[in-house]
Order: C-alpha cells, then sequence, then structure tokens
C-alpha cells in the first residue's frame, strides 16, 4: 500500500513537475530575451560616464522541489554524483531572482545594473518531513544615464 | 533617503562616515499556507506565499536599517549586504545591514 502511494506520488511529481518545469524555462527564455537591454554586472565600480541615482533594486523567488526530484536525489545520494534534478531547480530559481531584479530596474528607467550579488537559502531545511523549497534573491544597483 | 550596495551614491560627495547600522526581522511561516506549500512539494513550482513573504520580510528588514540610520543623523545608506538564516524550522531571519553616511547635498 505504501509502494502505491509512493509510486503515485513520484508519477504526479515527474508529470507535473515536468511541465511546471518547462513552462517555467519557456517564459524565462522569452523574458530573458524581452530584459536583454538591461546589462548586469557583479564588479563594482562604476562604468565610465555620467551616471544618476543608484537605487537598490532586487528580486527574489521561492522554488519548490516536486516528489519526483527528491525521490531522484534520495536515491543518487547513495551512489554520490551529479544531481541533475536539483542542479535545474536552482538554476531556474537563479534566473528568476535576476529577471525580477531587471524587472525592478526597469520600473526605476534604470539600462545597468551593478555589483549584483545573488544569495540562496534554503528555507525550511533540517527536519525530514519539512518542505524542501530554495529561496534566492538578488540583488545591485541600478544606473540611470 | 538613499541606498546603495556599492561603496558610493554616483553624482554625490560622502561628507561623514557614521558607521554600520542594521535592521533584522524573523518570521514565522502561516500554517494554511505551509498546507499549500506541502502540495507544492509533490507538483514543484513556485511558491509565490512564501516569495511574497520574505519579500515583505527584507523590505521590513531595511526599513529598520533605514530607521536606524536615520536615528543617527545619516541621509544614505551604502554598502548595503543581505542575509537570511533558518533560525528554526519554519522560521526565518532576514537581515539587512550597511554603512550610514552623510551625504552633501547636490
Amino acid at each position: 500500500m505504501e509502494l502505491i502511494i509512493l509510486a503515485t506520488l513520484t508519477a504526479l511529481g515527474y508529470f507535473f513537475g515536468r511541465i511546471a518545469e518547462r513552462r517555467h524555462f519557456e517564459s524565462i527564455r522569452l523574458r530573458e530575451a524581452q530584459y536583454k537591454d538591461i546589462l548586469i554586472f557583479n564588479e563594482r565600480h562604476l562604468p565610465v560616464g555620467q551616471w544618476r541615482g543608484g537605487p537598490l533594486v532586487g528580486g527574489n523567488v521561492v522554488i519548490s522541489v516536486d516528489y519526483f526530484k527528491r525521490v531522484v536525489a534520495g536515491l543518487k545520494a547513495l551512489f554520490g554524483g551529479r544531481l541533475t534534478t536539483y542542479e535545474s531547480l536552482l538554476e531556474r530559481a537563479r534566473r528568476e531572482a535576476l529577471l525580477r531584479m531587471k524587472a525592478d530596474a526597469r520600473q526605476h528607467g534604470a539600462d545597468m545594473i551593478i555589483n549584483v550579488r545573488l544569495e540562496t537559502a534554503s528555507i525550511s531545511k533540517g527536519q525530514g518531513d519539512q518542505i524542501g523549497s530554495v529561496e534566492v534573491y538578488a540583488y545591485g544597483t541600478a544606473l540611470v544615464t | 533617503m538613499l541606498v546603495s550596495n556599492i561603496e558610493l551614491i554616483p553624482g554625490r560627495r560622502i561628507l561623514r562616515h557614521l558607521g554600520m547600522v542594521q535592521g533584522n526581522t524573523v518570521r514565522a511561516k502561516h500554517v494554511g499556507k505551509d498546507i499549500l506549500a506541502g502540495f507544492k512539494n509533490i507538483f514543484g513550482g513556485e511558491l509565490v506565499a512564501y516569495t511574497d513573504l520574505l519579500n515583505e520580510a527584507r523590505e521590513e528588514a531595511t526599513q529598520r536599517m533605514l530607521e536606524h540610520a536615520r536615528h543617527i543623523g545619516a541621509n544614505a545608506v551604502i554598502n548595503v549586504r543581505f542575509s537570511t538564516s533558518s533560525v528554526t524550522a519554519g522560521a526565518a531571519e532576514l537581515f539587512a545591514y550597511g554603512t550610514a553616511v552623510v551625504l552633501e547635498d547636490e
């Protein structure tokens, strides 16, 4: 009985998780094209030229793992090696956070963000039955010409 | 009040440094939202409720930092950094810190 529940949850996680991930990547690619005129640097020095303002801009996102990813990661943890299922999760979260930061910068009329910092936190880690999710926060200084 | 995460504000001169200012907040999760998040844990996807929660909390930590800065007579905070830590299961601490400075008027 427990095995059936586990198999069902894994299958649900696999299908819905895959759909969610594909949609998310599509939307990320679309918006990355949309915001590609905003340049971002993790350098802290001002580029040559006259700049104004410099509000702090940022974007955050919390993304949850799905059941399939967790099962695969659990199995992989026995043998070691790359956890590709979690790699794509973190990649999505980082790119999404950067995009939200860019959207924030666009609202300020900025065309460049410097000193970009990315911060990752796994909220609610530990505790066996806890919710597995990861937060990424991206922030930087927006520059207006 | 100007905020920046680089060590200067473009086009303005720093007159005085007033030392480090900080602000923090600890937030716990909502039980109802937690149940919804539990479902999301099967299907995957963004946890919008948590995104908003952390965003609000970070905003509050920043506000507290700015209050502190205002209190000691600064008109800008530079070199701002954020940090997150999970204190216990189900609660997160958001922390913002930076250097309070006095900028000359434009």
